[in-house]
């Protein structure tokens, strides 16, 4: 009994003290630094994951365990995905009322920018993801806003994601405006919310590839590279900001507003950890 | 003496009788804290936690397996006051702090006390 019992207490030790390595830089605007958290993130799942390949985390849980990956596999033979990027690159390619298009916002027409985003904006004074950017763009063109979520959205966010495929994330923290944004995106991934009173780290980061019942939960780093996501709960495709909500509604918290500065922050904190990860939007999951 | 013997008859009816109410009122407490065990929407505990229960069918692995339950918690208070609230003793703890945050009830969670105790 003993001996169960100090295995237990050992493992739980084991546990917090790894997790303590995981975000130990700093959570005030003096003392915080990004690149310093983006190695360490880094080496804690290196540690932990001796056999992983860093790139290889792109791929999600898929990464970590073996036999999801062989399913997951078999569902990208015939991606669940490829339709939605259809769509979206037809309304992508379709001009608005005004005879001008979304190529006409974006840099390079719009092709192959994903890993740009989400970037800080000092004239918007905030965080601006490719969703909003987006929806910018259909308004400054005397067009509605598309809702934030889910549809077509997230069809024209997938095709803009499949012409960046293969490019590298490189999410810039220009000053200090930027990288408050980031420490906001940081405090909100470590602060635990909700009836359940959870914080995305004690998933994503403590709980790593262990079941909650049959699934195993992923790790961050690689979170963002492939949304949007068509994910085989929702049946259809959502953007990253569906998810926070869904992630946010399983610990009994209140979802924050898609697309608001909140969300975006914790994006842009997100993004900045899988700075060096091929955009390998969009992709599907369970 | 005849006269005694019933009475004394009477008396042990009576103690046998208590005795069958409380093990039933203990039966159906670890009836209840079972269910709550298994509920997804109350205490959700296979979501974390393997138990030796043929009924608790792909239990979770995030948190310790039930086992030797009364040799790591002699005192059965200090059971409970894990389950409502395991910051106290680990603030890293993932587990959701079910007594603070009113996610069970007080009752309920002398259920789930009762039922895992037994493992």
């Amino acid at each position: 009994m003993k001996i169960i019992t100090s295995l237990l207490a050992g493992a739980s030790l084991a546990l917090v003290a790894s997790m303590s390595s995981a975000a130990s830089t700093g959570n005030t605007l003096a003392t915080v630094d990004p690149e310093a958290d983006r190695l360490a993130l880094q080496a804690f799942f290196q540690k932990r994951f001796p056999q992983v390949e860093l790139d290889d985390y792109a791929n999600g849980i898929y990464a970590l365990d073996a036999a999801s990956r062989a399913q997951w596999e078999e569902m990208e033979e015939f991606p669940p995905y490829e339709f939605d990027i259809e769509a979206g690159e037809e309304m992508f390619n379709t001009p608005f009322a005004n005879g001008k298009s979304y190529a006409d916002c974006f840099e390079n027409g719009g092709m192959g920018i994903r890993q740009n985003f989400p970037y800080w904006s000092d004239e918007q004074d905030r965080v601006v993801t490719l969703e909003l950017a987006i929806n910018q763009c259909r308004e400054a063109n005397g067009e509605k806003k598309l809702k934030a979520k889910k549809g077509a959205i997230a069809q024209i966010s997938a095709y803009m994601a499949s012409t960046s495929a293969g490019n590298i994330i490189d999410v810039k923290i220009p000053n200090d405006k930027a990288k408050a944004a980031y420490l906001d995106g940081k405090a909100q991934f470590y602060s635990r919310r909700g009836q359940l009173n959870m914080s995305c780290a004690n998933c994503h980061v403590q709980g790593v590839n262990i079941p909650i019942r049959a699934d195993r939960t992923s790790a961050t780093l690689g979170h963002v590279t492939h949304f949007p996501v068509f994910r085989s709960k929702w049946g259809e495709l959502g953007t990253l900001h569906r998810r926070f909500g869904g992630c946010q509604n399983n610990v009994r918290g209140t979802p924050l507003k898609a697309q608001g500065k909140e969300y975006s922050n914790l994006e842009f904190f997100m993004t900045y950890m899988s700075n060096g990860l091929e955009v390998n939007g969009p992709g599907s999951r369970k | 003496m005849r006269k005694n013997i019933r009475i004394k008859h009477a008396l042990l009816g009576l103690i046998l009788a208590g005795a069958s109410t409380v093990a039933v009122a203990d039966a159906d407490l670890e009836a209840k804290g079972k269910a709550l065990y298994l509920n997804k929407k109350k205490g959700n505990c296979i979501a974390c936690h393997m138990i030796n229960d043929p009924d608790a069918k792909l239990a979770g692995l995030q948190g310790p397996p039930i086992v030797a339950m009364q040799a790591r918690f002699p005192d059965k208070k200090q059971l409970r006051a894990q389950i409502w609230d395991a910051t106290v003793k680990n603030p890293k703890t993932i587990m959701p702090p079910f007594g603070r945050h009113w996610i069970l009830s007080e009752d309920e969670i002398d259920a789930v006390v009762a039922y895992i105790y037994k493992f």
